[in-house]
C-alpha cells in the first residue's frame, strides 16, 4: 500500500515539475514555432499551435538584411570580454574579503551592491559624453568596460557567498600536512570553488549576453551586437511578429547551447554549500 | 584614480578601436517600416552614382531610435550623419539649432513639388529642415460589403454621429464582427494620436493661447465619453491594448467594419498576400462633428542631417536622392507603383499609372490636406502639431495622459477620473516647465 503511495506521489510530483518546466520553457516555444509562421499567421486570432504553413523564410529574409555574424561575433567578444575581466577583479577582491574580513567588509559589499539600485538610464548622459570625449562611442572596448563595472557588484557578492562556504578548516589541515600557498591553492581550494566559479562565470555571461540598455545606446555599428540585430525587426507601422521571433531564435541560439551543455555546474554551483 | 580609469579607457580604445574608412561613409539612422526597408534594398542605385560614398544602415524599432538618435544629438556625439525623425521632433530640433537647414538639395530637387501640408510640417520659418521620405494622415477605412448588406452608405466626409450609429448597426459579436475597431494602447504616438485628432473634431484642445490644459472643458468631456461609449458597445474586446499593428490584424482578418488610422494602412489592407477582405475596402475622410476639423492628423518620416556633422555634402547628395521624384519611379521600376512611397509629391498624384493601382490615393491625399498642423484645432492654440502639441515635454505628458484615458477605456477608471487625473498631471508638469505657474 505504502508504495503504490509512493509511486502516486512520485508520478504527480514529477508530473508538475514536468509541467511547470513546460510553463517557463513555453514563452521560448512560441518564439521558435512563430519564427516559422507567415506574418498573418503569427498575427492570427486564435492562433495555430503546430498546424500551420511551416517556412523558413523569416530566416532567409533576416540572413538577407542584415549580417548575423558581425552582430554574434560583437556579441561573444562583449559578454566573454567583459566576463573575463570582472572575474580577474572580482576573485581576488572576494577572496580577501572571505578570507581576510576586516571591519569594514560588511559596508563595502553594501555599497558595492548599492551602485545597483540606481536605474542606468539615470547616467546615460554624463556616461555618454564621458565614452564621445575619450572615443568609446561605438567601440568594442567602451561595451565590454561599462558591462563589465555594471556586472562587477553581483559577481563579487556571488563569489563572495561562495568563497565564505569554504570551511577554513580545510586550509588549516592542508598546511599542517605541508602544503605551500602554490599547492593549497590549485589542489585544495580550486576544486572547492570550481562550481561557484563556474556558475557564477555562466550567470555575468548571460547577463552581459542579455544586456540590453547599454548595448543599444553606445553602439551604432562597429561595435553593435545581438540586441541591437533584435531591435531592428521591431516596427510600430506593419507586421513582424515572424520576422522579430527568428532574430531572436537565432541571437539566443548560442547561449541557450552553452547554458544546455553547463547546466550540471551551473545547478551544483546553485546549490553549493547548501547541505553541510 | 581618475588618471587610473583614463589610461585604461585610452588604451583599450586603441587595441579595440576599428580602422578609419578613407572615403565617405555615411551612417543613416532609420525605422523599420516596409518603406525604409525597401530603401535600404536600393542603396547600390545611390552607390552607383556616388561611388566615393558607403552608406551604412542602423535601423531600430521606433522608440529605441527616438531615444538613441536624440541622445546623440543632445550631446552632439556624431554618431549618425542622416537621421530619420518625424514631423514632431523637426520644429523642436530645428529651433534648437540641431538640424542643418537644407538650402542646397540640388536644382532639380523641385521643392515646390512638395505637398505644402508636408512641407509646412518639416520647416521652420519658411526653411527646410527635413526632407519628408513618406507622408500620411490618418482616414476611415470600412467594408464595403458589409455596409452594402446593412443598407448603409458611407459618405466621403463622414460625421461622428453617422459613424457611431453604423458602428452599432454593423456589430455582429456573434459572428465576431465589431463595428469600429481603434487604438486604446497608451502612448503619446499610440492612442493620444487618435484621441487628439477626434478631439480637435469635437473643438477641444491641449492647451489654451496661455498654455492652461483644457481636460476639464465639455469638449473634452464630450470626446472621451463618445469614444469610451462607442468602444464598449461597437469595439473588440480588450481594446484597451491595441495598437496600430493589433487593429491591422483584426481588420485583414476580417473582424472590423470600420477602423480610422493611418493612411499607410491602405496598402495594406487592400494588399491581397495579407489581407483576407482586400477587394471589399473602400475610404473615407476622418469623421467630423461640423466644427470644421476632421479627426485627421498629419505626420511625415523625414530625413535630416545633424548639426556639426562633417560630412553634410554627402548626407545632403543622399537625401536629395532618397526623397526625389527619381526615386519614386526607381521604386515603380523596380517593386510596381503600389510599393511607392506615399503622401510627399504633388507629382505623385497627377500620375496616372499611381492612380491606377492605388484606389486610396485621393483620400489618401485629401486627408492630407486636410490637416493642418499651424492651426489644428477649432479654438486658436499657442502649439504646432495635429496630434501632438511639439514641445519637447509632450512625449512625457502624452503618454500619462494616454495611460489615463487607455484605463478609461478597458474600465479600471471613470471617464470624469480619467480625465481630471489627466488635467492636474498636465497641469503639474506644464508648471515644472515653467510654461504656467
Amino acid at each position: 500500500m505504502a508504495r503504490i503511495a509512493t509511486r502516486r506521489q512520485v508520478a504527480i510530483s514529477t508530473a508538475a515539475a514536468w509541467l511547470a518546466g513546460f510553463l517557463i520553457f513555453f514563452p521560448i516555444l512560441w518564439m521558435v514555432l512563430a519564427s516559422f509562421k507567415t506574418e498573418l499567421e503569427a498575427f492570427a486570432i486564435p492562433p495555430s499551435f503546430l498546424f500551420f504553413h511551416w517556412t523558413t523564410e523569416n530566416y532567409a529574409t533576416v540572413q538577407e538584411r542584415s549580417d548575423y555574424l558581425h552582430h554574434a561575433l560583437n556579441s561573444i567578444i562583449i559578454a566573454g570580454g567583459s566576463t573575463l575581466i570582472a572575474m580577474l577583479i572580482a576573485v581576488p577582491a572576494a577572496w580577501s574579503m572571505a578570507f581576510s574580513p576586516t571591519k569594514r567588509t560588511k559596508d563595502l559589499l553594501l555599497w558595492m551592491l548599492s551602485t545597483k539600485m540606481m536605474p542606468p538610464v539615470g547616467v546615460l548622459v554624463p556616461i555618454y559624453l564621458i565614452w564621445r570625449d575619450v572615443g568609446l562611442l561605438d567601440s568594442l572596448s567602451g561595451l565590454v568596460f561599462i558591462l563589465c563595472l555594471g556586472n562587477l557588484p553581483i559577481v563579487v557578492w556571488m563569489l563572495f557567498t561562495y568563497f565564505k562556504e569554504i570551511p577554513r578548516d580545510i586550509l588549516e589541515a592542508a598546511r599542517m600536512d605541508g602544503a605551500t600557498i602554490g599547492r593549497e591553492l590549485v589542489y585544495v581550494l580550486t576544486p572547492m570553488a570550481v562550481p561557484g566559479l563556474a556558475s557564477t562565470m555562466l550567470l555575468n555571461l548571460i547577463l552581459a549576453w542579455n544586456e540590453a540598455f547599454w548595448t543599444l545606446n553606445l553602439s551604432t555599428l562597429n561595435a553593435a551586437p545581438l540586441t541591437v540585430f533584435i531591435a531592428s525587426y521591431s516596427s510600430p507601422e506593419g507586421l513582424f511578429w515572424a520576422k522579430l521571433s527568428a532574430a531572436s531564435t537565432l541571437a539566443i541560439a548560442p547561449i541557450l547551447v552553452l547554458g544546455w551543455f553547463s547546466q550540471r555546474q551551473l545547478v551544483r554551483g546553485l546549490t553549493f554549500g547548501a547541505v553541510k | 584614480m581618475k588618471h587610473v580609469y583614463g589610461a585604461l579607457l585610452g588604451a583599450t580604445a586603441l587595441v579595440l578601436s576599428s580602422p578609419a574608412f578613407s572615403e565617405t561613409t555615411l551612417t543613416i539612422a532609420t525605422v523599420n517600416n516596409s518603406d525604409m526597408i525597401r530603401m535600404q534594398g536600393l542603396t547600390s542605385d545611390f552607390t552607383a552614382k556616388n561611388p566615393d560614398i558607403t552608406v551604412k544602415w542602423v535601423t531600430l524599432e521606433e522608440n529605441v531610435l527616438r531615444q538613441r538618435v536624440t541622445t546623440d544629438i543632445a550631446t552632439k556625439g556624431g554618431q549618425f550623419d542622416v537621421l530619420t525623425i518625424g514631423t514632431y521632433e523637426v520644429p523642436i530640433w530645428a529651433k534648437k539649432n540641431w538640424l542643418v537647414p537644407l538650402d542646397n538639395l540640388g536644382a532639380d530637387y523641385d521643392t515646390g513639388d512638395l505637398l505644402p501640408k508636408i512641407k509646412d510640417a518639416v520647416s521652420v520659418s519658411g526653411k527646410l529642415y527635413a526632407a519628408p521620405f513618406y507622408g500620411e494622415s490618418s482616414m476611415t477605412m470600412y467594408r464595403t460589403d458589409l455596409f452594402e448588406k446593412a443598407g448603409l452608405k458611407m459618405p466621403d466626409n463622414p460625421t461622428w454621429d453617422f459613424v457611431i450609429d453604423a458602428a452599432k448597426k454593423l456589430t455582429d459579436k456573434n459572428a465576431g464582427v465589431y463595428g469600429i475597431c481603434l487604438r486604446g494602447k497608451a502612448g503619446w504616438g499610440e492612442n493620444m494620436a487618435f484621441l487628439t485628432a477626434m478631439s480637435n473634431s469635437y473643438g477641444a484642445r491641449w492647451f489654451d493661447e496661455k498654455w492652461e490644459p483644457q481636460f476639464n472643458t465639455p469638449e473634452w468631456k464630450k470626446t472621451l465619453s463618445t469614444y469610451v461609449d462607442l468602444m464598449k458597445e461597437a469595439g473588440p474586446p480588450g481594446a484597451s491594448s491595441n495598437g496600430f499593428n493589433e487593429n491591422l490584424a483584426l481588420f485583414n482578418a476580417g473582424k472590423c467594419a470600420m477602423w480610422i488610422d493611418a493612411t499607410v494602412a491602405a496598402s495594406m489592407v487592400t494588399n491581397p498576400k495579407d489581407s483576407k477582405v482586400a477587394d471589399k475596402v473602400g475610404f473615407a475622410m476622418a469623421p467630423n462633428t461640423g466644427l470644421g476639423k476632421n479627426a485627421n492628423w498629419l505626420w511625415a518620416w523625414s530625413l535630416a542631417i545633424p548639426a556639426g556633422s562633417k560630412k553634410t555634402e554627402a548626407a545632403e547628395k543622399f537625401i536629395a536622392w532618397a526623397t526625389s521624384k527619381d526615386y519614386t519611379k526607381l521604386v515603380a521600376s523596380k517593386e510596381g507603383w503600389a510599393s511607392v512611397p506615399p503622401g510627399t509629391r504633388t507629382s505623385l498624384y497627377n500620375n496616372p499609372d499611381y492612380l491606377k493601382v492605388a484606389p486610396f490615393a485621393k483620400p489618401t491625399l485629401e486627408s492630407i490636406n486636410l490637416a493642418d498642423p499651424n492651426k489644428p484645432t477649432v479654438k486658436p492654440v499657442p502649439y504646432v502639431g495635429v496630434q501632438y502639441a511639439a514641445i519637447p515635454e509632450f512625449q512625457g505628458i502624452g503618454t500619462s495622459v494616454g495611460q489615463q484615458f487607455s484605463a478609461a477605456l478597458s474600465g479600471s477608471t471613470s471617464v470624469d477620473a480619467a480625465l481630471s487625473a489627466a488635467q492636474s498631471s498636465t497641469e503639474r508638469e506644464m508648471k515644472r516647465a515653467g510654461y504656467i505657474k
